[in-house]
C-alpha cells in the first residue's frame, strides 16, 4: 500500500479509483463490543440506577457510537456508516426475536411439568379441586374439530370470494364486497361470539333441539368462521394478484377456458402464499376464547359431537384453569397453552409441506 | 385446415385511448406473414385482436370485422375459447407456467382440453418439442420445472406448448427477440416447416428477419404518439423490400425513420 488515507478514496475525474481500503480487524469490533458492556456496567452500577436491562440497552449505545468513531477513523465516513446500520438493523432484528425466545421459554419451561399421558388422555370430569389429575383430552378435542369445521366452510368460501373479486368482479358490487370484507377483519372477536348467539343460537338451535336453545361446538365454528374468513379472503385476493398477467393470457391463447386456468393454473401458483393465508386463519382461530365461551359454553366432559351439547377449547381451557382456585390449576393451563401453540406450530409445518409437495407433481 | 384470416376496419381501443384504426388486411392461408413498424405503432395490438386477446384487459374493446374463414370472430355468439384453440399465440416474454414441469408445459392445452391418454400426451409432446427444436436438450429433464430453463429454452417451451394444440393460425409476437443466433434460425426453419399446415402472423423488429422469412409484409405506423395506429403499405415480401409503393415504408426499411 503506498497510500494511506483515512478519508474514503477520493475519485478525481480520469484517475481510477482506488479498490483496496484499509479495514477494521474483527478484533477491534470485538474490543469495542467488551469495552461497551464494561462501560455501561460501570456507568449503571456505579450509579446504582438501573439492573442487566440498562447495561445491555446502554451497551448497545456505546458500541454503536464506538463502532461508528472506529470505523470512522480506520476506514473512513461511508465505511463506518455503513457498518452502524448494520449493527443497528441486527439488534433491532435482536430485539424483535427476544419476547418471541422469551414466550416460548416461559411456555415451555412451565407447560413441560404436566404434559403427561395422563394430560393427553383424561378430560376434567369430575376432578375435584383437590385433585392433580385431570387433562385438555375434551379440550383439544373441542379445538380440533371447531377449528375443523370452521375452516372446512371458510376455506372454500373464502377462496370463491378472492376469485370472484380478482377475476370476475366488476364495478360497484365488487367494490362493494371488497369494503365489508376489510370491514369484517376488524370485527372483535366478541361480536362475533355475540352475532352467533343471537342468531344461531337463539333462533336457529331451537329447532334442532326440541324448542331449547343450545350450545355446541358447531356454533363455535360458525363464530370462528366469521373471524377467519376477512382474513383468508384478503390474503387469496393478494396472492391472486400477484399472479403474472401473462400466465393467465398464455393459458387462453391455448384455447383454455377461463374457469379452469383459474382453477389449474392461477390457483397452483398462487398456493403456498393461499396456505400462508389460511394458516394465518386459522392460528388466529384456535387462540379465541371469547366465541367459544359464548356458544359452545365449556364443559369439563369429552363430547365428540359438535352439532350437540356443549364443547370446549384449548384457549377456553387454558382461560378457565388460569382462573380456577385449585393449585393444580395453573400447571394445568400452562400445558394447555403450550399444547395449542404446539399444534399450531405442527399444522402450519404440515401445511406448508403439503404445499410444495403438490408443486411438480406428474 | 389453415385458414384465411380477413381483418375489415378493425379499430382497438385501450379504455379511451384508440391503439390502432380501420385496419383492412387479408391473410392467406399456409403463408407467413410479417407486421413490422416502429414500436408504439399497435403491431401487439393488432396481432391481439386476431384470436380475441385484446379484449382481457379490462377497458379495452374492439371495433370492426375479423372473419376466419367468412366466420365473423366477434360476432355476439361466439365461443372465445374455441377461437382461440383454433388460433395459437406466442408472446414477447416466455411465459412457461411455473408450478408445471416441462412435460406437463407442453401438454397443458392438450390435458386441460380433455385430453387424458398418457400415450396420447407423450407423443403429442415428443412431437411438439422436435418441431420446436427443444427436444435433445429437454428429452432427459421432461420432469423437472418449466421455469428452470433458460430464457431462450423457454421461448421454445412455449412454442412447443402452443403448436402442441394443433392450431390453425400460429401468432407470434417477437418470439426470437430473446434468443441467440442459433435458436433464432431454428425457430426459422420451424416456420418453414409450419407453413405447410399452418397460417402464420408474426411481429419482428429483425428486417432481415421479416424479408427471411415471410411471404407477405405489412407495415404499420403512427403519425405521431398519441394518434393511432395504421396500417401503411400491405405487399408481397419482396415488393415492400425492393420497390415500396410508399415513401414512408421505404424510409423506415432504409432506417431513415423509427
Ligand atoms: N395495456 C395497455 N393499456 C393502455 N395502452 C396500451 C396498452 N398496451 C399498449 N398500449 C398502447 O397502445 C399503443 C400500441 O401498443 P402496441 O403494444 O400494440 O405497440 P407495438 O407496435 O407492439 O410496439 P412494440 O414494437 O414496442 O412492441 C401504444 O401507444 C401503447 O402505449
Ligand atoms: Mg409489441
Amino acid at each position: 500500500m503506498t497510500t494511506t488515507t483515512t478519508a474514503p478514496p477520493s475519485t478525481a475525474p480520469g484517475q481510477s479509483p482506488q479498490l483496496r481500503t484499509r479495514r477494521l480487524p474483527v478484533v477491534a469490533s470485538l474490543g469495542i463490543a467488551v469495552a461497551a458492556v464494561v462501560l455501561s456496567a460501570a456507568v449503571v452500577y456505579g450509579a446504582g440506577i438501573g439492573g442487566t436491562a440498562l447495561v445491555v440497552a446502554l451497551a448497545v449505545v456505546f458500541y454503536l457510537v464506538g463502532l461508528f468513531l472506529a470505523s470512522n477513523a480506520v476506514e473512513g465516513r461511508r465505511q463506518a456508516r455503513n457498518r452502524t446500520w448494520s449493527a443497528l438493523i441486527h439488534s433491532a432484528f435482536v430485539l424483535a426475536l427476544l419476547p418471541l425466545a422469551s414466550v416460548t421459554w416461559t411456555l415451555v419451561s412451565k407447560g413441560i411439568e404436566r404434559l403427561d399421558g395422563n394430560f393427553f388422555g383424561t378430560s376434567m370430569n369430575n376432578i375435584g379441586a383437590r385433585d392433580p389429575n385431570g387433562g385438555a383430552y375434551h379440550a383439544i378435542i373441542g379445538t380440533l374439530e371447531q377449528v375443523g369445521v370452521a375452516t372446512l366452510i371458510t376455506v372454500p368460501l373464502g377462496i370463491a370470494c378472492a376469485i370472484y373479486i380478482v377475476e370476475y368482479g366488476r364495478g360497484r358490487f365488487a367494490f362493494t364486497i371488497r369494503f365489508f370484507v376489510d370491514v369484517m377483519t376488524g370485527i372483535p372477536s366478541i361480536v362475533a361470539g355475540l352475532f352467533v348467539l343471537a342468531f344461531w343460537i337463539l333462533i336457529v338451535s331451537p329447532y334442532f333441539n326440541d324448542g331449547r336453545p343450545g350450545y355446541s361446538g358447531f356454533a363455535a365454528s360458525l363464530a370462528l368462521s366469521v373471524l377467519m374468513l376477512p382474513t383468508i379472503v384478503r390474503s387469496t385476493e393478494e396472492m391472486l394478484r400477484l399472479v403474472p398477467a401473462p400466465l393467465r393470457e398464455g393459458a387462453y391463447a391455448l384455447g383454455i377456458p377461463k374457469w379452469k386456468t383459474i382453477l389449474r393454473i392461477v390457483l397452483p401458483t398462487a398456493l403456498p402464499g393461499i396456505v400462508t393465508g389460511v394458516m394465518l386463519a386459522v392460528a388466529r382461530a384456535a387462540g379465541e376464547t371469547a366465541p367459544v365461551l359464548l356458544v359452545a359454553g365449556g364443559g369439563a366432559a369429552i363430547n365428540f359431537n359438535p352439532f350437540e351439547n356443549n364443547q370446549s377449547s384449548l384457549a377456553l381451557y387454558v382461560y378457565q384453569q388460569a382462573g380456577d382456585a385449585s393449585r393444580y390449576a395453573p400447571a394445568r393451563a400452562w400445558a394447555a397453552a403450550l399444547t395449542l401453540v404446539a399444534l399450531v406450530l405442527i399444522l402450519t409445518i404440515a401445511a406448508k409441506l403439503l404445499a410444495r409437495r403438490n408443486r411438480f407433481s406428474r | 385446415m389453415a385458414k384465411r384470416i380477413d381483418a375489415t376496419s378493425v379499430t382497438a381501443y385501450y379504455g379511451s385511448f384508440k391503439a390502432i384504426e380501420d385496419i383492412n388486411l387479408t391473410v392467406e392461408p399456409k403463408t407467413v406473414t410479417a407486421l413490422i413498424g416502429p414500436s408504439g405503432c399497435g403491431k401487439s395490438t393488432f396481432l391481439r385482436t386476431i384470436n380475441r386477446m385484446h379484449e382481457v384487459l379490462p377497458g379495452a374493446r374492439v371495433d370492426g370485422k375479423l372473419t376466419i374463414d367468412d366466420q365473423n370472430i366477434y360476432e355476439r355468439d361466439v365461443d372465445v375459447t374455441a377461437v382461440r384453440r383454433m388460433i395459437g399465440m406466442v408472446f414477447q416474454r416466455p411465459n412457461p407456467f411455473p408450478t408445471m414441469s416441462i412435460f406437463d408445459n407442453v401438454v397443458a392445452g392438450l390435458r386441460l382440453n380433455g385430453v387424458r391418454r398418457k400415450s396420447v400426451l407423450e407423443d403429442a409432446a415428443e412431437r411438439a418439442l422436435r418441431s420446436a427444436n427443444l427436444w435433445d436438450e429437454v428429452k432427459d429433464r421432461l420432469g423437472k420445472p418449466g421455469a428452470g430453463l433458460s430464457g431462450g429454452q423457454q421461448q421454445r417451451l412455449c412454442i412447443a406448448r402452443t403448436i402442441a394444440v394443433e392450431p390453425q393460425v400460429v401468432l407470434m409476437d417477437e418470439p426470437c427477440s430473446a434468443l441467440d443466433p442459433i435458436s433464432t434460425l431454428a425457430i426459422e426453419d420451424l416456420m418453414f416447416k409450419l407453413k405447410d399446415r399452418y397460417t402464420i402472423i408474426i411481429v419482428t423488429h429483425n428486417m432481415q428477419q421479416a424479408a427471411r422469412v415471410s411471404d407477405r409484409t405489412a407495415f404499420f405506423s403512427i403519425e405521431q404518439t398519441g394518434d393511432p395506429g395504421r396500417l401503411i403499405e400491405y405487399d408481397d415480401t419482396q415488393k415492400i423490400f425492393s420497390n415500396p409503393n410508399v415513401k414512408k415504408t421505404e424510409d423506415y426499411i432504409t432506417g431513415r425513420f423509427g
